[in-house]
C-alpha cells in the first residue's frame, strides 16, 4: 500500500471512513424502519428502531477486500483509490463500535438506554480505533527492533514478520480494539525500518507469501459466503427488506459521498471531481465483514436474525457481483471523450506523448503534492531518531534516500547492461567475447523482427518506392516502431496494488535510462560550458565529499586514471561523483539533503589533464526518492515518482553495486558491507571495462576522425581480467555483495561532440568485477 | 503551505503578475510557496541547480528541455514572475473568460496558440521559427528508449517531418505545426487542473 498517499489523503479518508460510515449506518437504519412503519415490510419481521440501527450499522461498512479486488481491474487513478481503500480499512473500528453499542443496547431493550450509554459509545469508539492503532504501532516497533538484530538468523526473518504481524491482530482482538486497524498500523509503522533490515531473500519470501495466502483467505471467505447462501434454514426471505436495503444503501451512499466530497473540496489541493465520486459511491461494496456480523447476532435478542441474514447475504451478492463486474465499464464509459475514427497520424502519436511528458514535467516542478510542513518535521524526526533505533547500521548508513536511488538505478543498470550487453554494445559494433549474450529482447521484439527478417519492411527512406502499398507498409512499421520505442509518460492512472501478481517493472527500467541520458546530456553540458577552467575547489571538495559521505550521501568519484592504476585496483570500482559546482550556491548547502529532493546524486569527474591542472567538473543533481520502484512486501507497484513518495524501499532486484571510491575505500567498504548480494548467472562473467585515459586517446585522435560513435568505442577496453575476477569472486562470502561495477554513462551512442580539448577533461569509469577487501 | 507564505502581499509585483498569468490569489500563494521551496538558498530567484533537484525531472525525458524553458534567453536565473509566466502556459482554458475577452487585448498565456507555441519551443532549440529535421531527430532521440536504433529513429523522423511540412522545405514551421494538431485537445492535454 502506498503509505506516502496514504497519509497526504488521511484527512479525506478519514472524513469518509468514520462520518461516512456513520452517515450510512444511521440513515439505512432509519429509512428501513420508516419502511416497516410504512408497512412495506411484511410484519413477521419483528424489529424496533434499535434492531434497524444494528441492522444498518452492520451493513453500511465497506469492504477492503472487496473493494481492492475490484479496484485493481479498474485502473482508476491513485488517488481515488487509496480513498475508497483507505476508507474501506478504517472503517473497521466504526463499524466494530457501532456493532457492539447497537448490540448491547439492543440486549438491554430500548428502554433501559439512557444518555450515559450513548456518551460510552462515542468514547468507545475513540478508545477502539485509537488502541487498535497503538496495538499496531507497539508492534510495528517491536517488529523493526527485532530485525534489526537478523544479520546472522537471516532465515526467521519472514517469520518474525508473518508472526509478529499476527500477534498485533491477536492482541487487538483480546482487548476488543479494532484489530484490522491493528494489523494496518503495524505494515505502515514498520515497513520502512523492516525493509532496510531484512535481506532481499526474505522480503521476496514475505511477499509471496503474504500474496498467497491473502488468495486463500478471500476464496475460502467467499466460499463460505456462497454455501451459506444455498443452506436456507439460516434465513428468511423478505422483499421488501431486501429491496428497500439494496436501494437505500445505494442511494445514501451516493448522498453521503457527494456531501462530504463538496465539504472536502474546500479544504483539498486536488478537488475530487464528478466522476471520482461516481466511483466512490459505486465502488462501496459490501463483503465477507458485514456477513460475518450478522451471523454473530442472537437470535433471542434480535428476532429478526434470519431476515436481515438473508438481506445481507443479497446485499454482499449483488455489490460483489453486479457493481463489481458493472464498475469497469462504468468508468469506461464516463472518461470516454473522443472516438478515434482515423488512425492517428505519427505526428499526432508523437506530439501526444511530448505533451504527456511535459505536462508530467511541468505538474512535478509545480509540486503538484505541496509542501507539507508536518510531514517534514516528522521526517526529520524519524532520521534523528526512529531510524537509528530501528534500522541496521549499516543500512541506516546507506539508507539514506540520495543513495538509494542512486544504488538501485545502478543496479537495474547493471542487470540491463548485462542483459542487453550484446545488444547495445553490437549495435555499435563492438563485440563482447566474454559476454553471455542474454538478450531478453521482449520489449524489443518488433525491433528485432525487423532487424533479423532480411526481407522485412526496409527502413530506409532513401529507398523508398512510390508504390502505395509500400508506403502503408511502412507506416505500419513507423506506428509500431514508435508506440513500442517510446517512452510511456509517469503513469498517473493505475492502481496501486496488484493482488494476483508481481509485476515487472518496465517503468524503472525506462526511468533508469532517461535517467541516465539526463545525467549524461547535463553532464556534458556542463563539461562544455566549463571547459579548461581551472577550479582550486578540489580539495574542499574531496573533503567535503569524504564528510558527505559518511552521512550517507551517495559519493563516488570517477577519477581518471592510468591504465597501470587500474591494475591495481583490487577494490572495486569507482563511483562517479558529480558534484555541483554552481558558484552562485555555497558549498555547504548543498551538502544539505531535502525531503522533497531526497538523493543528491553526486558525481565528479575529475581529469588528469596532460597539461593543465585538474580539470573538476562538477554538479549536483537531486533525483527525488519518487524513482524508487514499490515496496516489495507489500506489492505495492506505485511508480512513486510523485515528490518524495512512497518510502525508499531497497530493492535489490539482483545486483548491487558496490561503489567504492578510489580515496575512500575503507570507509566505504564498512559501510557498504551488509548490502545484500544475490548473485545471478550473468554477473559471474561480467568483464571489465576500462576507460582508457585522454593521453592514449589524444594518440588516437589524429588518426581517427572526430566521430561521434568511435570515441566511446574505442574506449572501451577488455583486459583479460576474469582470472582477477574469478580469484575475487571467490574470496566473497554469500553474504557481501557482489560487486557489479556499472556505469556506461558514456554508453549511450550519441554523444556530443568530443572535441580534442575537452578529451582531457574525460572521464574514467572503471567497470570493475572485484570482490570486497 | 506551509508558514512561509501566507499573505499575497509578499509577493513581488504581485499585480502585473496576476494580470499578465491570470492566475487566482490562491494559485498564486502556492506557486509563491512552491517557488520559495525550490529557492533553496532564498537568493529570490531560481537557478538551474534548484529546478535539476527535483528529482521526478531526472527520469523524465524532456526535463531538462522544461527547464530550459524558463530561462529565457540564456539568463541563469528566473525570478517569480519570470516563472509564473511560465507556469501561466498550463492553466485551464476558462471558457467564460474567453469568451469575454476584448479580442484587442493580446491572448492569454494559456490560450491554444500559446500553449502550441510553448511546445513548439521546446522542439524548436535555436529558435529559428522552424523545427528542423535535425530537431525532430533529437527530440525523437530524447523520447525513444535504447532499443530503437538510430536508423530506424532517421527514418520516423524523416517520415514526421514529412507529414507536417507541406511547403516542402524539410521543416515543420509553427503554422504546420499547428495544422497538424488541429484535432488534438490541446487544452485539455496542456492544463494542470490545480493551476486555476
Amino acid at each position: 500500500m502506498p503509505s506516502r498517499l496514504f497519509f497526504d489523503n488521511l484527512g479525506a479518508i478519514l472524513t469518509y471512513a468514520v462520518v461516512g460510515t456513520l452517515w450510512n449506518a444511521f440513515t439505512t437504519g432509519v429509512a428501513l424502519w420508516g419502511l416497516q412503519q410504512a408497512g412495506l415490510v411484511a410484519s413477521r419481521v419483528q424489529a424496533g428502531l434499535l434492531d434497524f440501527l444494528l441492522f444498518g450499522s452492520l451493513i453500511s461498512a465497506v469492504d477492503p477486500v472487496a473493494v481492492l479486488a475490484v479496484f485493481e481491474e479498474v485502473h482508476v487513478n491513485e488517488t481515488l483509490f487509496i480513498i475508497v481503500f483507505g476508507e474501506s480499512l478504517l472503517n473497521d473500528a466504526v463499524t466494530v463500535v457501532l456493532y457492539k453499542v447497537c448490540n448491547s443496547f439492543v440486549e438491554m431493550g430500548s428502554a433501559n438506554v439512557q444518555a450515559t450509554d450513548y456518551m460510552k459509545g462515542v468514547a468507545s469508539l475513540f478508545v477502539v480505533s485509537l488502541g487498535g492503532a497503538a496495538v499496531g504501532l507497539v508492534f510495528a516497533f517491536l517488529l523493526a527492533l527485532t530485525t534489526r538484530f537478523t544479520k546472522r538468523v537471516r532465515i526467521i526473518e519472514p517469520l518474525l514478520v508473518f508472526l509478529l504481524a499476527y500477534a498485533a491482530y491477536l492482541t487487538a482482538e483480546m482487548a476488543s480494539l479494532s484489530a484490522i486497524l491493528a494489523v494496518t498500523m503495524c505494515g505502515l509503522g514498520c515497513k520502512k525500518y523492516v525493509e532496510a533490515n531484512i535481506s532481499h531473500k526474505s522480503r521476496t519470501a514475505v511477499k509471496y507469501t503474504m500474496k498467497t495466502l491473502a488468495s486463500c483467505a478471500e476464496t475460502v471467505i467467499f466460499m463460505l459466503l456462497g454455501i451459506s447462501a444455498v443452506d436456507s434454514s439460516k434465513w428468511a426471505w423478505d422483499s421488501g427488506l431486501v429491496l428497500g436495503t439494496l436501494f437505500f444503501i445505494l442511494f445514501f451512499r451516493a448522498l453521503g459521498v457527494v456531501l462530504q466530497t463538496w465539504v472536502l473540496n474546500q479544504f483539498r489541493l486536488v478537488p475530487l471531481d464528478k466522476i471520482d465520486q461516481v466511483v466512490m459511491s459505486y465502488g462501496g461494496l459490501r463483503g465477507a465483514v458485514a456477513f460475518a456480523l450478522v451471523i454473530l447476532l442472537d437470535r433471542t435478542k434480535v428476532p429478526a436474525k434470519d431476515y436481515f441474514v438473508a438481506t445481507t447475504i443479497v446485499v454482499v451478492f449483488f455489490t460483489v457481483i453486479v457493481q463489481g463486474l458493472t464498475i469497469k465499464p462504468l468508468v469506461k464509459w464516463l472518461k470516454v471523450k473522443r472516438s478515434e475514427h482515423h488512425k492517428p497520424t505519427l505526428n499526432q502519436e508523437l506530439h501526444e506523448h511530448t505533451f504527456d511528458h511535459i505536462l508530467a514535467a511541468v505538474e512535478d516542478v509545480v509540486g503538484h503534492h505541496g509542501y507539507h510542513y508536518w510531514r517534514d518535521r516528522w521526517e526529520q524526526f524519524d532520521k534523528k531518531y526512529l531510524s537509528q533505533l530501528l534500522m541496521r547500521r549499516s543500512a541506516y548508513r546507506i539508507r539514506d534516500q540520495i543513495w538509494d536511488v542512486y544504488y538501485r538505478l545502478n543496479i537495474r543498470d547493471a542487470i540491463s547492461f548485462v542483459d542487453q550487453g550484446g545488444h547495445v554494445l553490437s549495435s555499435t559494433g563492438l563485440t563482447l567475447p566474454s559476454m553471455p549474450s542474454r538478450n531478453s529482447m521482449a520489449e524489443t521484439s518488433v525491433t528485432n523482427l525487423l532487424r533479423e527478417s532480411g526481407s522485412g519492411a526496409c527502413l530506409d527512406l532513401q529507398v523508398i518506392d512510390t508504390v502505395r502499398s509500400g508506403r502503408d507498409r511502412e507506416d505500419a512499421v513507423m506506428h509500431h516502431l514508435l508506440c513500442g520505442g517510446l517512452y510511456k509518460p509517469r503513469r498517473r492512472y493505475k492502481a496501486s496494488c496488484g493482488r494476483h501478481f508481481i509485476s515487472e517493472d518496465a517503468q524503472e527500467r525506462q526511468d533508469k535510462e532517461v535517467f541516465q541520458q539526463n545525467m549524461k546530456r547535463r553532464l556534458e553540458s556542463f563539461k562544455s560550458t566549463k571547459h579548461n577552467i581551472c577550479f582550486t575547489k578540489n580539495k574542499p571538495r574531496t573533503r567535503k565529499a569524504g564528510h558527505k559521505k559518511k552521512d550517507g550521501m551517495a559519493n563516488a568519484e570517477a577519477t581518471l586514471e592510468k591504465p597501470r592504476d587500474l591494475g591495481f585496483q583490487d577494490t572495486a570500482a569507482v563511483i562517479l561523483t558529480v558534484e555541483s559546482e554552481e558558484e552562485e550556491e555555497s558549498d555547504s548547502s548543498e551538502t544539505e539533503k531535502e525531503d522533497d529532493e531526497g538523493i543528491i546524486f553526486v558525481a565528479r569527474a575529475t581529469s588528469e589533464v596532460l597539461q593543465e591542472g585538474k580539470i573538476s567538473g562538477s554538479f549536483e543533481v537531486c533525483p527525488s526518492p519518487r524513482i524508487i520502484p514499490p515496496s516489495p512486501t507489500c506489492a505495492e507497484k506505485e511508480l512513486p515518482w510523485k515528490s518524495g513518495q512512497g518510502d525508499l524501499a531497497v530493492y535489490v532486484s539482483s545486483e548491487t553495486t558496490k561503489i567504492v571510491p578510489v580515496d575512500m575505500q575503507t570507509g566505504w567498504n564498512q559501510s557498504i558491507s551488509s548490502l545484500e548480494s544475490l548473485a545471478s548467472p550473468p554477473c559471474t562473467q561480467a568483464p571489465t571495462l576500462t576507460c582508457l585515459p585522454p593521453h592514449p586517446l589524444g594518440i588516437e585522435e589524429p588518426q581517427v576522425p572526430l566521430d561521434l560513435s568511435a570515441d566511446p568505442r574505442s574506449s572501451f577496453a577488455f583486459p583479460p581480467s576474469l582470472a582477477k575476477a574469478g580469484r575475487s569472486r571467490s574470496e566473497s562470502s554469500a553474504d557481501l555483495p557482489q560487486q557489479q561495477e556499472l556505469q556506461p554513462l558514456m554508453g549511450h551512442k550519441d554523444h556530443t561532440h568530443l572535441s580534442p580539448g575537452t578529451a582531457n577533461s574525460h572521464w574514467c569509469i572503471q567497470f570493475n568485477r572485484g570482490g570486497r577487501l | 503551505m506551509g508558514p512561509r507564505s501566507s499573505h499575497i502581499a509578499l509577493i513581488p509585483d504581485v499585480d502585473q503578475i496576476r494580470n499578465e498569468t491570470g492566475f487566482s490569489e490562491a494559485s498564486l500563494l502556492r506557486l509563491y510557496g512552491r517557488f520559495q521551496t525550490l529557492d533553496r538558498n532564498k537568493k529570490g530567484f531560481l537557478s538551474r541547480t534548484d529546478l535539476q533537484q527535483i528529482g521526478a525531472l531526472a527520469v523524465n525525458p524532456l526535463g531538462d528541455r522544461i527547464i530550459d524553458s524558463f530561462f529565457l534567453d540564456g539568463s541563469q536565473q528566473v525570478d517569480f514572475a519570470g516563472f509564473a509566466r511560465v507556469l501561466a502556459h498550463f492553466r485551464p482554458v476558462d471558457e467564460e473568460e474567453a469568451a469575454t475577452r476584448d479580442p484587442k487585448d493580446p491572448e492569454p498565456l494559456n490560450s491554444r496558440m500559446n500553449k502550441l507555441r510553448f511546445a513548439f519551443q521546446l522542439y524548436d532549440l535555436d529558435r529559428d521559427g522552424k523545427i528542423s529535421r535535425n530537431e525532430m531527430l533529437q527530440v525523437l532521440r530524447l523520447m525513444v528508449g535504447v532499443q530503437v536504433t538510430d536508423e530506424q529513429l532517421e527514418s520516423i523522423t524523416d517520415r514526421t517531418v514529412q507529414e507536417a511540412d507541406e511547403d516542402g522545405d524539410g521543416a515543420v514551421s509553427f503554422l504546420e505545426f499547428t495544422k497538424s494538431l488541429e484535432k488534438m485537445n490541446i487544452e485539455q492535454k496542456m492544463s494542470i487542473r490545480i493551476l486555476k
